[in-house]
């Protein structure tokens, strides 16, 4: 177990009495003192969560509205992504570039209202995320951090009747779309989106009544506290990347396989930060690219492992890893050289000195089940 | 039955020492997924990593609590490693190990001892 040292200050979330309450074991994530398990252990919450509902608190992510004129555009000259063309009420996956074309890092920015744009950035960057969209905004739109909000997330089969029970407009929104609704007595910004790969919302909340919201959701028998261990594990089989371990300043979006966030008018106008490295990586193909491997013998292959051929020639390293409780075996995400992508494709992952035989499987290792309007 | 500071604990029967993981260990561990036990025949030193416990989240090591031979390797947690949670401090072993000194397990904790160790923590 990681120890946290005893000197740090650690920031806390408006949930984390209600973590400790309920006997989580706390851990540092981000610079928060937050939930890495909670009394059930994490397979048995990310089991429960593929099956019912799982409650999350994630607000350790940064929250930020961005107002002026014109945020749309502006925003989205640092991605390669079309903010512009974003409808009211929907809500987009994108990322912030460097120059050279690297992931600063990823984010969900939706248009809930008519009140500019609503981001979600991760808990690690926030502040450089903020410090580069507000030189970018300069003189066209503000970035105002809204440190008064918590964010949690319920996520699973069960998710979408749970929160609908307490704001009923919930049910409008299908996958990817946002709006600022009313629910549990107070305003509220939910988006139908998540990271497990399973229906679910986000859903933002004041501050002052977030655990009043917390524990009126738990006391609904379809609903448990998932800790951050089972949110790793959940978006590890939903194939989705993480920052600073899948993605990082290094890692451009072709090789990450996110094409699907760049934007055809922008790939076009090639007008976005790093735009030369991706048009030629979207032409000529990129060195690497991130693909599944599920570990079909041995230990779970863990960040860093190394990925050979089958001569033994290293050809790549993964990047997170670990065991599936769904498959019930060790599956991971690792950049390799496109000639070794296509699934099917025999590898070995060496794990403590150990060659363990390993195969490229399409991504997700387990189903999507996101729940898109017609 | 004796234990380390690691949370490994052993037990001695003649000559030879069954080791595995303390019900402390197994409890902070959480829901063990994979176990690799040692080879029999290996020649393990007291504080040598001589098998690996994995957890959904965690690879962690297990110590030689003692020197000496692998004599016999546990299978039944290789192929069902939830029986360390089951059952850390019986059926839940990892192997068995023929002392080379066996005063090396006259320096290890008593149960009170390992106990009183568990409140420090």
């Amino acid at each position: 177990m990681p120890d946290t040292p005893a000197d740090k200050v650690l920031k806390t979330t408006p949930l984390t009495e209600a973590h400790v309450a309920l006997g989580a074991r706390m851990v540092e994530f981000a610079g928060y003192h937050m939930p890495v398990q909670y009394a059930d252990g994490v397979l048995k919450e990310h089991l429960w969560t593929r099956e019912h509902a799982g409650l999350f608190d994630v607000s350790h992510m940064g929250q930020a509205r961005l107002r002026g004129a014109d945020p749309l555009a502006a925003f989205e000259a640092l991605t390669p992504s079309d903010f512009r063309g974003l409808k009211a009420g929907r809500q987009r996956y994108s990322m912030l570039l460097n120059p050279a074309g690297g992931i600063v890092d990823d984010l969900m920015a939706a248009r809930p209202d008519d009140d500019g744009l609503f981001l979600v950035v991760n808990g690690a960057g926030k502040d450089n995320d903020y410090r580069l969209v507000a030189e970018a905004l300069t003189g066209q739109a503000e970035v105002e951090r809204l440190e008064d909000r918590a964010l949690i997330a319920l996520q699973g089969p069960k998710a979408a009747a749970v929160l609908q029970a307490h704001a009923p407009e919930a049910a409008a929104l299908g996958f990817m779309e946002a709006r600022a609704i009313s629910g549990f007595g107070t305003e509220l910004i939910v988006s139908r989106s998540g990271y497990t790969g399973e229906d679910g919302y986000e859903v933002s909340i004041p501050a002052e009544v977030a655990a009043s919201v917390w524990n009126t959701l738990l006391g609904d028998e379809r609903v448990r506290p998932i800790g951050l261990g089972a949110r790793d594990s959940l978006r590890l089989e939903a194939g989705l990347p993480l920052y600073g371990h899948d993605l990082d300043e290094g890692v451009s979006p072709v090789e990450a396989g996110l094409t699907f966030a760049l934007s055809k008018r922008r790939r076009e106008a090639a007008d976005f930060p790093g735009a030369a490295r991706i048009r030629r990586e979207l032409d000529q193909g990129p060195s690497r690219l991130r693909v599944g491997l599920k570990v079909l013998e041995g230990a779970p292959a863990r960040e860093g492992a190394e990925v050979a051929d089958e001569a033994g020639r290293v050809i790549g390293r993964v990047t997170s890893g670990g065991f599936s409780p769904t498959l019930r075996q060790g599956i991971a995400l690792a950049f390799v050289p496109p000639a070794h992508s296509e699934p099917g494709a025999r590898l070995t992952v060496i794990v403590r000195g150990k060659a363990q035989a390993c195969e490229v499987q399409a991504l997700p290792f387990v189903p999507h089940r996101y729940v898109r309007k017609p | 039955m004796r234990f380390t500071k690691d949370h490994e604990w052993v037990e001695v029967a003649g000559e030879v020492a069954t080791v595995g993981i303390t019900a402390y260990a197994a409890e902070q561990l959480g829901d063990v997924v994979f176990v690799e036990t040692p080879d029999v025949g290996r020649q393990v030193k007291a504080g040598d990593s001589f098998a690996v416990v994995e957890s959904v989240k965690a690879a962690s090591d297990v110590y030689a609590p003692v020197s000496g031979e692998v004599v016999e390797s546990n299978g039944e947690v290789a192929d069902a490693p939830e029986t360390v949670n089951a059952s850390p401090e019986a059926a839940g072993w990892f192997a068995k190990i023929k002392l080379a000194n066996p005063a090396e397990v006259d320096a290890l904790m008593d149960r009170p001892a390992y106990e009183a160790f568990l409140q420090t923590l």
